[in-house]
């Protein structure tokens, strides 16, 4: 469970990105975040993950205030969690199967095992075949995907993504949905951020509306 | 445990491909640091090897006396009156012509002394004295050597207090510059581990946004840094063997001049692994230092 209390967020140089924002998170929630450019969607996602850490309020999550964890816990917060940032952050310099292969590293997983989950994460994601290629030679979408494998790969109870059907055409960006959406169907609880809450037309579907750092608007489809 | 040895072999293994990945780098490095340890390494090795040769010498200062070809039982017998008396005398003792000739032959000098006619040597005494200080010597020797029946006074071991202090200053010399060339392997190190950290911004980010932990994001920088700082060292104890060899002729024949049986050896065991040591801590060290200084908390 993930819990805003009247969270604040301040960036250095004063802009007040997030003011006074609450609401909850269940286990195996599918959670839609909508807003305008520059709403603070991305600062709110960032704020669970610990990437930032609130001006005001608390983030809880399974009774643990995010934000103030010690800097060598975090880690071990951000391997529970599948992360997709705005930027994927894919590195360029090597393959999508070592960029895949990196996160269960990171979480001690062994030669072995690490090739089995990121080849399963691949074919999870339509990209069986393309392990050896370079991201670079992919196609945008593509990238989003593998994205999404890298983020899947640890088997996280909580995926995070930050605008992953952006410029995408419109079926590839449902293609996108429709995996939240069966990564949801699995139990995983999925946090999405998204212009177009649109795309995303299941029935558990709940949409925070964000606007200058407001809540403002609660719907549940 | 089990799971620390994984982690460090997964960091050597992810090391050993960059250094794979810049060998060319890795060896320029690699041999710089080689070179500079060499000289420290060779220079300490040197003096050593010198030190333990100058304290195997009798280093008890001593007097010697000889005696005129002329000189008589008489004369014998009022020095070892007058040696009695002498308060600044620890011990004397009495060298016969033919002990000295019995002791020159035993020293690889009976080739010589079987072509000469008769024994050249003359009867002697060596005068042990109770102080260490050169005054005294000097003391000692010129009242003797105004004796009638004395020929030739020699203020013997002197000499090798000189070469000891001599060696001795060579050492800290050596010391100095070992720390100096340390230095720079540190700064070398430093150097190297600094651009990998700077090129590879984009990894460690991504690396803490997965949830690496800042020991995994450092230990094979750390490997890193210390198998090419080893690596040094191993081209620094190959430059000093070889140094050793050369000189090694060399050594022996001005050994030689001096009646001296001596013979310069390689690096021993203590020495090297002494050398590998110190260039793979401060490996480490300026490792640790650019980590410090360009990795940034969370
Ligand atoms: N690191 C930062 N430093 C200063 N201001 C920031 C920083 N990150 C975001 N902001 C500001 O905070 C506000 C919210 O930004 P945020 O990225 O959360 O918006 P967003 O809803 O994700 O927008 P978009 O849809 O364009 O991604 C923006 O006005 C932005 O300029
Ligand atoms: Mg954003």
């Amino acid at each position: 469970m993930i819990e805003f209390q009247e969270v604040s967020k301040r960036y250095p140089g004063g802009h007040l990105a997030l003011a006074g924002v609450s609401f909850t998170i269940r286990h195996g929630e599918l959670l839609l975040l909508s807003g305008h450019s520059g709403a603070g969607k991305s600062t709110l996602l960032k704020l669970i993950a610990a990437i930032e850490r609130p001006t005001e309020g608390r983030v809880m999550m399974n009774g643990q205030d995010v934000g103030k964890l010690r800097a060598d816990a975090i880690p071990y917060l951000r391997r529970k969690l599948g992360l997709i940032l705005q930027d994927h952050r894919l590195l360029m310099d090597r393959s999508v199967f070592e960029n895949l292969v990196l996160p269960l590293e990171i979480a001690g997983q062994s030669a072995r095992e690490a090739r089995k989950r990121a080849q399963a994460a691949l074919e999870r994601v339509g990209l069986k075949d393309r392990g050896g290629e370079l991201p670079i030679t992919l196609s945008g979408g593509e990238q989003q995907r593998v994205a999404i494998a890298r983020a899947i790969v640890n088997r996280p109870a909580v995926l995070i993504a930050d605008e992953p059907t952006a410029h995408l055409d419109p079926d590839y960006a449902r293609d996108i949905a429709h995996l939240f959406q069966s990564f949801n169907d699995a139990g995983v609880t999925v946090i999405v951020s998204t212009h177009d809450p649109s795309l995303f037309c299941n029935a558990r579907g709940r949409t925070l509306r964000l606007a200058q750092g407001v809540l403002t608007d609660e719907e549940t489809s | 445990m089990i799971g620390w040895l994984a982690a460090h072999g997964r960091a050597l293994g992810q090391a050993l491909r960059r250094l794979r990945r810049q060998a060319f780098g890795t060896l320029l490095s690699a041999l710089v640091i080689g070179l500079a340890l060499a000289l420290p390494a060779t220079g300490l090795a040197l003096f050593e090897r010198l030190q333990s040769l100058a304290a195997s010498v009798n280093t008890t200062p001593q007097v010697s006396l000889f005696l005129k070809e002329s000189s008589g039982r008489d004369d014998r017998n009022r020095l070892e009156r007058n040696f009695q008396a002498d308060a600044q005398l620890a011990s004397v003792s009495f060298v016969s012509r033919d002990t000295a000739r019995e002791i020159l032959a035993r020293n690889g000098l009976a080739d010589i002394l079987d072509t000469l006619p008769a024994n050249p040597l003359p009867d002697g005494f060596v005068l042990t004295l109770k102080s260490a200080d050169p005054a005294a010597f000097q003391a000692v020797a010129d009242r003797y050597r105004a004796d009638a029946a004395i020929e030739h006074v020699q203020v013997d071991s002197l000499w090798v207090q000189r070469l000891d202090a001599l060696l001795a200053f060579g050492r800290t010399v050596m010391l100095l510059l070992a720390g100096l060339l340390g230095t720079a392997l540190v700064i070398i190190t430093f150097n190297t581990i600094r651009l990998q950290l700077l090129t590879r911004q984009e990894e460690i980010e991504v690396s803490r946004i997965l949830g690496a932990t800042i020991p995994f994001i450092r230990r094979p920088y750390y490997w890193f840094g210390g198998l090419q700082a080893f690596a040094g060292g191993l081209i620094a104890w190959g430059i000093a063997d070889g140094l050793l060899a050369l000189m090694a002729p060399e050594v022996r024949r001005i050994a030689e001049t001096y009646g001296a049986i001596f013979s310069l050896h390689r690096l021993d065991l203590l020495q090297v692994t002494g050398l590998l040591a110190f260039s793979t801590l401060l490996g480490l060290a300026g490792t640790g230092l650019a980590l410090r200084r360009h990795l940034r908390a969370a």
